[in-house]
């Protein structure tokens, strides 16, 4: 057999089997427990579960942002066949900004306040591609009317503060594209927003990955979205994968009580007005004291004996459209 | 002081008037001395009405002035002008000391469960300082029963009245910030954003409560959301907001079944709906433009520059927000 050049299928990021601990007062936790992930060129791939079940440590750990306390406790995240956890900080940082790019939900927190757009927008063109001042300029105003930012030029020399959140944040997008990167992460990126914005930065990105083929990692709780925007979605719960599968099966027949649970939870437009919510009993695990077993189980429905003792390891599912559907749980073999 | 059960109410004048209600923010320029070069007018002749009893949304895009509309009732933010009557009495206008039976009255639950409550108070004292700040503690017995009783009316156990709010989740926090808006045994409870940064499990819980809370209380409830299925769900009518002013008010069902101004028609086309199957089947539209600044308003109609209808008269004329056949209100020239 012959080694294929570089295949347009091959995965673009590959997250295997990994680990990620803090060390805090109340002991080690670990916000990320032995997760795989995968991603291809030109996919959107949604990231979802509640909160605190790792979706953004998962994200810094793709960037090497991950703070003082914690540690990788194993796995491997490699993006276009690189370990990126083998790299220095040097590389990294040459990657970040670069070839993979980042959408933080806070678009005012994440721009300095003190700086003119046209600087924060044009210094990392100036940096990575050795560009001069006016050139890079010139670029950046390019990437705001790329972003329907009217009067690019203007805008260049105002400060955050002028902007509406929702234009802040297409700011952010078009500094994440400046460099042409191969894979956008955004986490939560329109949470502050109200719909018509939010449907303006999503269908932005969304035709970026169709122009470019740059991959999206999307972080949301927002299930709309998802159904939306993404063709693959995995599911956390309390630091692991718990189901995936592409978006259509993932709605159609979810094959874990856990997204069960989280799809029968939000209102719809079409539900009956009023009535009472399903919600999903019990409380959010503790990362520092979970229990043995399906870390799940002291709040499913379907609980039985196995569950309280053994993990159900990630396993191809039944009963699905998709071939690659898989999920963690003895009760959907 | 105690919680009372409210009977559905015979009295059908409305619990608060809002007239004409506007707030404009001064733009200044100048480091050391600073002039005033034009305003922001971030609600603009805003005019609506609560029943006892029922949930209104205000909903609009983010910067629409939703907020500054909700911080002006709880007289929070100084009026540039318009009238806000409640329960009969003009409050526009009273003194700090007149407005203090109203206070009690006129609750808010905030956004942020994390951040609206103080890491080094116990949930006891959160929950009871409204109590105290009003002189209505009693003596310490009376104090620990009422908070206790709160805490149960929020679903969180009265032994847990030690902890600090660390100790808590996310959607128990937000009952603790719900169980302190209700110490005073409001009439009025302002929600502004306040399931938002709750994942949906915990915002089901949260959803639950307030409507449980309404039923056995008979709160009423001024909500603001972004999240448009949230606000179908609770609310009985809805403002829709561009722009500091109102668009459309309408009932849940004439609103969501039909809306009318093309701005609301627009907000509930980009409402993502939770099923891949039906997005891959809808035109996926964005409003074309941006939002105008509420610094520079567009003449006329502040939707028209964005309108697929906008007629040459919508560039001139402000539309009055007016009364439709079926009792809506519009504010469209169409
Ligand atoms: N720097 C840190 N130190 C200690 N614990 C941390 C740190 N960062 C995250 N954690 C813990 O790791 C877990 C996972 O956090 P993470 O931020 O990934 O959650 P998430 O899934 O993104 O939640 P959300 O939907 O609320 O954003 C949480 O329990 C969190 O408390
Ligand atoms: N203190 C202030 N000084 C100057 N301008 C202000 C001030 N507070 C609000 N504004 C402006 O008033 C307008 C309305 O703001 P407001 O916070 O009421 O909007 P909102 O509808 O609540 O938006 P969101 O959905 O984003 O919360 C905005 O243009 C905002 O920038
Ligand atoms: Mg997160
Ligand atoms: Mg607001």
């Amino acid at each position: 057999m012959m080694t294929a050049p570089a295949d347009q299928t091959a995965p673009l990021l590959e997250i295997e089997d990994l680990s990620v601990a803090f060390r805090t007062e109340r002991g080690l936790v670990r916000a990320v427990d032995g997760a795989n992930l995968t991603l291809r060129a030109g996919e959107t791939l949604a990231l979802v579960g509640e909160s605190g079940s790792g979706k953004s440590v998962t994200a810094l750990s793709i960037l090497g942002l991950l703070g003082d306390n914690a540690r990788v406790e194993r796995g491997r995240i490699l993006f276009e066949g690189e370990d990126l956890l083998r790299l220095d900080r040097r590389a990294l940082r040459g990657i970040r900004g670069h070839r993979i790019s980042m959408i933080f939900q806070e678009p005012m927190s994440s721009l300095n306040p003190v700086l003119t757009i046209g600087r924060q927008v044009a210094e990392p063109i100036r940096l990575h591609q050795g560009r001069s001042w006016p050139e890079a300029l010139d670029q950046a105003a390019e990437l705001l009317a790329r972003v329907a930012i009217p009067d690019p030029r203007e805008r260049l020399a105002q400060y955050p503060h002028h902007f509406s959140g929702g234009m802040r944040q297409r700011v952010m997008i078009a500094m994440a594209l400046a460099c042409q990167p191969r894979l956008i992460i955004a986490d939560e990126p329109t949470t502050a927003l109200d719909v018509t914005v939010q449907a303006q930065i999503l269908e932005l990105l969304k035709t970026l990955t169709r122009e470019t083929g740059a991959a999206l990692l999307l972080i949301t709780h927002d299930l709309g979205v998802v159904a939306r925007y993404a063709e693959r979605v995995a599911v956390m719960y309390a630091g692991r994968i718990v189901e995936s599968a592409s978006a259509r099966a993932l709605y159609g027949t979810p094959r874990h009580p856990y997204t069960e649970g989280l799809m029968a939870s939000v209102p719809s437009l079409t539900g009956e007005p009023r009535a009472r919510l399903l919600t999903i009993s019990g409380q959010p695990p503790d990362l520092a004291d979970l229990p043995p077993g399906c870390a799940f189980a002291p709040r499913c429905p379907h609980v039985h004996e196995l569950c309280r003792g053994t993990v159900p390891a990630l396993q191809p599912a039944t009963g699905t459209s998709d071939r690659d559907h898989r999920s963690a749980c003895h009760g959907y073999p | 002081m105690a919680t009372r059960e409210r009977e559905p109410t015979m009295n059908d004048a409305p619990l608060l008037e809002v007239t004409d209600l506007s707030v404009h923010f001064p733009v200044t320029e100048g480091v050391v001395r600073q002039r005033t070069i034009g305003a922001v007018r971030a609600v603009d002749g805003v005019s609506f009405t609560l029943r006892r009893g029922e949930t209104f949304s205000l909903v609009g895009e983010s910067g629409c002035g939703k907020s500054t509309t909700a911080m002006a009732v709880l007289r929070m933010q100084p009026l540039t002008g318009g009238r806000i009557v409640f329960d009969g009495t003009d409050i526009t206008t009273l003194t700090p000391a007149a407005m203090r039976p109203f206070r009690r009255r006129i609750q808010m639950v905030y956004q942020d469960p994390y951040g609206s409550l103080n890491p080094r108070m116990t949930v006891r004292d959160i929950i009871g300082e409204p109590l105290v700040v009003h002189g209505l503690a009693g003596d310490r017995k009376t104090y620990a029963a009422r908070v206790a009783e709160l805490m149960e009316l929020v679903g969180l156990l009265p032994a847990m009245a030690g902890r600090y709010p660390h100790e808590f989740s996310g959607g128990q926090r937000q009952r603790i910030g719900i169980a302190r808006a209700l110490a005073l045994d409001p009439d009025l409870v302002v929600c502004d954003e306040a399931v938002s940064a709750l994942d949906v499990s915990i915002q089901a819980q949260v959803l639950n409560l307030l409507m449980d809370l309404q039923q056995r209380l008979g709160l009423t409830y001024l909500f603001i959301s972004h999240d448009l299925s949230v606000v179908r769900h609770l609310s009985d009518r809805i403002g829709v907001m561009y722009l500091g002013r109102i668009v459309e008010v309408a009932t849940r069902d004439d609103l969501f079944g039909a809306p009318q101004h093309p701005y609301t028609r627009a907000l509930l086309d980009a409402v993502p709906i939770p099923s891949p199957e039906r997005e891959a089947e809808r035109p996926h539209r964005v409003i074309p433009g941006e939002v105008p600044s509420a610094r520079n308003p567009p003449p006329g109609c502040p939707f028209h520059p964005r309108c697929p209808h906008a007629l040459p008269q919508c560039r001139t004329d402000a539309p009055a927000l007016s009364a439709r056949p079926d009792g809506r209100l519009v504010a469209c020239h169409l």
